[in-house]
């Protein structure tokens, strides 16, 4: 069972919440531009990283609201909890959630030796865990 | 359709016809309950409205005019009078008030709310009948809770005044802690008979003595 730190609520059980899977796959500017290959990646196609993956996640049976996390495909380890619609936090802020798909192109070649920038700027789970926590909510 | 008119002879029939949720289980919940260890009931028909509406909104502030207050923060519960206001989300409360509030009872609640909204971006939806209130209480309360809920329910993390959207027994529920040692449940309707099955299952070794 993961513990997952919602924005909202505080740490709630795995169970409380759905998988919204990949973050960052922005809708396509003009989507009539597209050719059916180009629709069905932006529709279907996903990345399949072993390591850091940044995915949507809803609090279901809580406050239901959405918000993007980072989680390590390797060891579930939950790196960074932040807002929809702000760029992913990686050590240099550089990757930006940019639009059309695979945009995190760059992690999906790394292996398990990855992930070595989380540490530095995003915050952490016992970070996250200091943004107001409600009260009454588990610690 | 507000003009119909029926007769208020066949109002009150209708009224007294109602059959809350978990009726079928009252009987149960009185057998069940261990006095002064861990007592269940429903409280039926209690009122309920849904609130989705941006707090710091012109039609926030006429709400809150209404209900006396929104909660700022997951947890919080804003008491005005006999109604209160408990936070879903950040844009989402439910009011809970007594049933004479309805308004097929002649209270003016919900349109007074309907009225605060106007025309401002947001909903008032009627939920009374979505949800029943289960009332458990007693020193064995929250020992009864902990079985099926995965929130730390111990007071110095869950203080009285708390309501928490979670689930207890595999479900959704919103759990009201009231007082030291009472709680208010508030399963949907097709959810009341488990979990007024499951309570009465996890209450059921208090009605034995301790073994040492
Ligand atoms: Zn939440």
């Amino acid at each position: 069972m993961l513990l997952i730190s919602c924005p909202n609520c505080g740490s709630r059980d795995e169970t409380e919440f759905h998988y919204g899977g990949q973050a960052h796959v922005a809708y396509p500017e003009n989507p009539h531009e597209l050719t059916d290959r180009e629709w069905a990646e932006f529709l279907f196609y996903r990345d399949n990283t072993k390591g850091s993956f940044a995915e949507r996640w809803l609090h279901s049976t809580g406050c239901r609201q959405w918000f993007n996390m980072l989680r390590d495909t390797v060891t579930y380890d939950i790196q960074a909890v932040y807002p929809m619609g702000t760029p992913r936090p990686d050590a240099a802020g550089q990757r930006t959630a940019d639009t059309g798909t695979a945009s995190t192109a760059a992690d999906s070649t790394t292996t398990g030796s990855a992930a070595p920038d989380i540490s530095g700027t995003s915050t952490s789970a016992t970070s996250i865990s200091s943004t107001p926590a409600p009260e009454g909510a588990t610690k | 359709m507000a003009e119909t008119a029926a007769p208020a002879t066949s109002y009150e029939k209708n009224l007294s016809l109602r059959v809350s949720p978990a009726a079928q289980l009252r009987a149960d919940f009185e057998t069940g309950s261990v006095r002064g260890v861990v007592e269940l009931s429903e409280v039926a028909f209690l009122t309920m409205v849904g609130l989705r509406i941006n707090r710091t909104s012109d039609a926030g502030e006429r709400i809150v005019s209404i209900t006396g207050g929104l909660p700022a923060a997951c947890g919080d519960v804003s008491d005005h009078g006999d109604t209160s206001v408990l936070w879903l989300g950040p844009e989402e409360f439910l009011v809970v008030a007594p049933r004479e509030a309805h308004e097929s009872l002649g209270g003016d609640l919900i349109q007074a709310l309907r009225e605060a909204l106007g025309d401002g971006a947001g909903q008032v939806v009627d939920l009374s009948a979505n949800r029943t209130t289960f009332e458990l209480r007693g020193p064995r309360a929250r020992a009864v809770l902990e079985k099926g809920c995965s929130l730390d329910l111990h007071p110095r993390v869950l203080k009285a005044g708390t309501a928490l959207s979670t689930e207890i027994g595999n479900i959704p529920v919103v759990l009201w802690k009231t007082g030291d040692e009472s709680y208010r449940l508030f399963p949907r309707a097709s959810f009341a008979d488990f979990l007024g099955r499951w309570l009465l299952d996890a209450m059921r070794e208090y009605a034995s003595p301790e073994v040492p």
